[in-house]
């Protein structure tokens, strides 16, 4: 994922990073989105970089941005700063939305992608009986519920074009099936889920996931390891 | 017939919806306040906030928006002539929101961030409120650092920072009164105790604080309520 090349001297932007982390993944996209060329650092979580460290001593996590030699952490955080630092370019357009209103409602998504719907999937992933995964499995679609009409009729959650809300729950759009594979249990069905279920697949095979996506069958093989732990 | 103005719903005594005040008057917006009764909500506020039924929630024009940050961010942008509450620089935005989410937020993982680390104090009591004192200052002492060498958080004025952890300087002083804890002092957190000054003589907040001797009253008996359940 080396993408080096010749760079302006002050236009160099190089992302720290894990090929396993959907946060990663989400500055990726976005990236790509903005047609920004970048120097991709793949990092060793259980042994650190010097440069990790000193660029984001708070958290020590990734995914780090850094540009002109500064650095920004958060992917959340980057997301909105590559959309405004690279405000007129990349054909993929911007990434918010330009109307303060559309904005607002945009990143109160982020939110609940965040706190409310993230917990339910991750428990039902994670449960260690059938009672508690039945439980939490239901908790997760009673959100993902609350997805399906918002998405509705539209192509992406931004309407025509990928958007900040789509990127930030494009993950799932991977994870999910994977973790499906893995309990052996569904959460995105055809029926019950029928917008989000071809949003997913949509997401895959479009720019900016279509090529950039963590190996996985790789990805799967952790998650396995991560259940039993 | 289409709704106009602007309102706010919040509780008198809530740091979270004393911020859109605070923001809405720097822009000189004229508001309506409706104190809510939070064991009483009222018919407007679960109808405009159905979802998480919490205060504050900012309407404009008929129009919803929910989270405070995200309310501080959509009046800046709503009323983008007025004072500027973001820095005008992309890395500096990037870097007020990334303080602004330490402020707020509680990491996924249990990295206890601001709030998270302040909020224990209140009802700390005996051999733990030690503890619990050192990890707050611990994060101030971080937090503090965004200061350093400013007058405000957001340099020579107040920006977006200072709306998002303003609420400090006055209700931390009356959560140490009340519990008998010493977090903010000018051996530990001289930066942070000299803004705290500053920022209360600042116009639009000494116009909107709430009473203290009313907030004095209203913690000691929550405190109580608490320790005693």
């Amino acid at each position: 994922m080396d993408h080096g090349g010749e760079y302006a001297p002050d236009e160099k932007v190089e992302l720290l990073g894990t090929w396993s982390s959907p946060y990663v993944f989400k500055v990726i996209w976005a990236l790509t989105m903005k047609g920004v060329e970048y120097e991709y650092v793949e990092e060793d979580l259980r042994n650190k970089s010097g440069a990790l460290l000193s660029l984001n001593p708070l958290h020590k996590k990734v995914p780090v941005l850094v540009y002109r030699g500064k650095p920004v952490a958060e992917s959340d955080v980057i997301v909105e700063f590559i959309d405004e630092a690279w405000k007129d370019r990349g054909g993929g357009g911007r990434i918010l939305p330009e109307d303060p209103y559309e904005r607002a409602m945009a990143r109160s998504w982020v939110i609940f992608a965040r706190d409310v719907l993230s917990p339910p999937i991750w428990k039902w992933f994670t449960a260690p009986g059938e009672e508690e995964q039945e439980g939490a499995r239901e908790a997760a679609v009673a959100q993902l519920l609350v997805l399906e009409e918002e998405l509705g009729r539209k192509e992406f959650f931004a309407g025509d074009c990928v958007g900040l809300v789509d990127l930030s729950l494009g993950a799932l759009a991977y994870v999910i099936p994977i973790y499906e594979e893995i309990t052996g249990t569904r959460i995105v069905t055809e029926e019950r889920l029928p917008c989000l279920s071809a949003w997913m697949g949509r997401f895959l095979s479009s720019p900016p996931a279509k090529d950039h996506l963590p190996p996985l069958e790789k990805l799967k093989l952790s998650f396995l390891g991560e259940r039993t732990l | 017939m289409a709704e106009k103005g602007v309102k706010v719903f919040g509780m008198w005594a809530s740091p979270m919806a004393i911020r859109l005040e605070w923001a809405l008057r720097l822009k000189s917006v004229v508001y309506e306040y409706v104190d809510e009764d939070l064991g009483n909500k009222s018919d407007a506020l679960l109808r405009y906030n159905p979802v998480t039924k919490k205060v504050p929630v900012l309407v404009h024009d008929g129009k919803p928006v929910v989270e405070s940050a995200i309310i501080v961010e959509y009046i800046d942008e709503a009323w983008k002539d007025g004072y500027p509450i973001m820095p005008a620089d992309p890395y500096e935005r990037a870097q007020a929101r990334f303080w602004a989410n330490f402020a707020d937020e509680k990491d996924l993982n249990g990295f206890v961030q601001c709030n998270a680390a302040v909020y224990p104090v209140f009802t700390a009591t005996g051999e733990a409120q030690g503890k619990v004192v050192h990890e707050a200052q611990q994060c101030l002492k971080t937090l503090e650092k965004a200061l350093e060498g400013k007058k405000f958080f957001g340099g020579d004025a107040v920006g977006y920072l200072d709306l998002v952890v303003g609420w400090y300087a006055y209700w931390l002083p009356i959560i140490e009164e009340v519990s008998g804890a010493s977090v903010v002092t000018d051996e530990e957190l001289p930066l942070m105790k000299a803004w705290f000054d500053r920022f209360l003589a600042v116009d639009v907040v000494k116009e909107t604080l709430p009473p203290r001797d009313k907030l004095l009253a209203l913690n000691t008996a929550r405190r109580e309520q608490l320790l005693t359940a």
